[in-house]
């Protein structure tokens, strides 16, 4: 695949993001890379939507880093946008903290935002500040913890319909 | 069971107290006329659809934390069940993204293999969509129709993987097994003689159909503008008449090799939906027949021990190949830190891989960005202002499959 693009690419968004305080661009070998603070995210995103053609958000999603490194926030949240009219492709990450895991929502912008916000909202327990519908979306109302997040055990089970009477819930062990 | 359950979801809006004919109606999640378990809680006036509130995850599964407990080779049976109609478009996207990761060059009869099954895939699932959609209709001969192929593709891919629908088929690095004997020219038959039938009758009796066409033309329409905003891909932005399509504009696989049309619609109905599926079924075969003539000789698996089995010989035979064998199954291959995103042109829109790697063999994070809830969070945008009966054949045409979306 043609991956010319990206180095021509990466310089455009060094010098249109370049007032952004704490803005890194890197060159990934699928897209290019854009970390910045969560409070200018919004603002990129917009920057990109109009004038550089990303006008479709893909997806929403967040990474745990969980006890990898001492002293790192420890969630990345990823935002994939996607060019129609060049075919180019771009990967937002900000970095937030356990205690106050908020980032402005995307939802003015896209509106594919809603849906998957939603998902990484119930998922990672991320906040979405400005997205009026955070209902659980896969999950059920009244799910208690995250179960993407690297301390939710895997065998933890949270049953709608109680188990029958004389028959031990499987492997469940562990809270949330 | 006397105790009441409590209720799983919330609608997004309440029933008025005024007495102004509205009700609220609640369609699902399990009821025999609905396309797939789904909940749609829908403020109606009369029959019409004033507001609709989709629900969707009761199909959902934990498929990104298992993710997380198995190593890169264990998850390949596991993305076969996103999308179970097109299973080897998932174990393939999947496994390109775990390459490109490990900097993986596949070898050129794979290349072109994958991207022939692909579009074979490809075919099965918009077969299972149209076939699906006409049945709600009230189509009954076109959806046995449509079975009857649709079968016959099935039984043909089990007598290349061993399994009817999920066929855990793609391998990281490679394939399972290459071609048996003969299968090419069963493909070929297929094509020419039972695709041609069962595909034409279809033609035949719906695409000018007065009955079809009332109840399809401009119903439930998405404007390009709409489709754009929420993250439709695939048939669903195409019908829109944006000729978007990550196969011609982005080539992977052998795609950039091959040459074909990408369909579009004028409306955006469901009629249209209709209409790209059954014209990209066209271009499925025209592209598969190209593959056939391009397929060449060679290996299916590359040469690498971080991710290839060795031969089974040689790990009954010497050390180094059974300490290989088992390090691949315990620990699984060591895919480089990092991460990246993969996106395939799936059946139904933009089937994405976002993999994130700590160095180990099992996955630190992998997230499959699913066409199918993408689509959920537009189809509200479709169902309202249409008809009550027009909620199930409009919900049909975007092709939720509860796999993929609630993953």
């Amino acid at each position: 695949m043609d991956t010319g693009w990206i180095d021509r690419l990466a310089p455009r968004l060094e010098a249109a993001l370049a007032a952004v305080p704490g803005t890194a661009v890197q060159r990934a070998a699928d897209m290019p890379v854009v970390e910045l603070p969560a409070a200018h995210i919004f603002d990129a995103a917009r920057t990109l939507r109009d004038d550089f053609g990303f006008v479709m958000l893909v997806d929403v999603t967040a990474v745990d880093w969980l006890g990898r490194e001492p002293g790192r926030p420890r969630f990345d949240v990823v935002w994939h946008l996607r060019s129609l009219d060049a075919a180019e492709r771009v990967r937002l990450k900000t970095r937030v903290d356990e205690a106050a895991p908020e980032v402005p929502s995307l939802v003015p912008l896209f509106g594919s935002a809603a849906f998957m916000e939603r998902e990484c909202h119930e998922m990672f327990g991320i906040r979405f500040a400005g997205n009026a519908d955070l209902r659980p979306i896969l999950l059920y109302e009244g799910f208690a913890g995250h179960p993407l997040r690297k301390d939710y055990d895997i065998h933890h089970e949270q049953p709608l319909v109680p188990y029958r009477d004389g028959v031990a819930p499987p492997r469940s062990r562990g809270t949330p | 069971m006397n105790a009441r359950l409590p209720n799983p979801v919330r609608a997004a809006f309440e029933p008025s107290n005024e007495d102004d004919g509205r009700v609220i109606v609640n369609i699902g999640p399990s009821h025999p006329a609905t396309h797939g378990t789904v909940q749609i809680i829908t403020e109606l006036d009369g029959e019409k659809v004033l507001r609709a509130d989709v629900h969707c995850g009761y199909l959902h599964r934990g498929f990104e934390k298992e993710c997380e407990a198995h190593t890169w080779h264990n998850l390949i049976p596991y993305v076969d069940r996103l999308n179970y109609c097109s299973a080897l478009i998932n174990d393939f996207a999947y496994c390109g993204a775990v390459e490109q990761l490990m900097g993986i060059q596949i070898t050129p009869r794979t290349r072109v293999l994958r991207t022939l099954l692909s579009e074979y895939s490809r075919i099965a699932d918009h077969i299972t969509c149209i076939a699906a959609g006409l049945m709600e209709l009230g189509a009954m001969t076109a959806f046995l129709y449509l079975m009857t192929l649709r079968d016959y593709i099935y039984e043909h891919l089990a007598d290349l993987t061993g399994a009817r629908v999920t066929y855990s088929y793609g391998r990281i690095g490679g394939l399972a097994r290459d071609l048996p004997a003969g299968w090419l020219q069963r493909l070929d038959h297929i094509l020419s003689v039972e695709f041609e039938t069962y595909v034409g009758r279809i033609h035949g009796l719906m695409d000018r159909n007065r009955i079809f066409i009332d109840r399809m033309r401009r119903v439930g329409t998405l404007t390009q503008a709409q489709a754009v905003s929420y993250g439709c891909t695939g048939p669903m932005l195409r019908s829109t008449g944006l000729a978007r399509d990550l196969r011609r504009d982005a080539p992977y696989l052998a795609y950039a090799d091959l040459d074909f049309d990408v369909p579009t619609g004028i409306l955006g109905d469901n009629y249209d939906r209709y209409v790209v599926r059954m014209r990209e079924m066209d271009e499925s075969v025209h592209m598969i027949r190209q593959c056939v003539d391009l397929l060449p000789a060679g290996p299916i698996n590359v040469d690498d021990p971080r991710c290839s089995f060795p031969d089974k010989g040689l790990v009954y035979g010497e050390i180094e190949s059974l300490i290989n064998h088992f390090k691949l199954v315990i620990d699984g291959p060591r895919v480089p830190a990092g991460e990246t995103y993969l996106a395939h042109e799936g059946a139904n829109g933009e089937l994405g891989f976002y993999i994130v790697s700590t160095g180990e063999g099992r996955p630190w994070r992998v997230h499959c960005r699913a066409p199918s809830f993408v689509h959920m969070g537009a189809t509200h945008l479709m169902l309202e202002g249409g008809q009550l009966a027009d909620v199930v054949p409009t919900f049909g045409s975007v092709n939720m499959i509860g796999g993929e979306c609630d993953r």
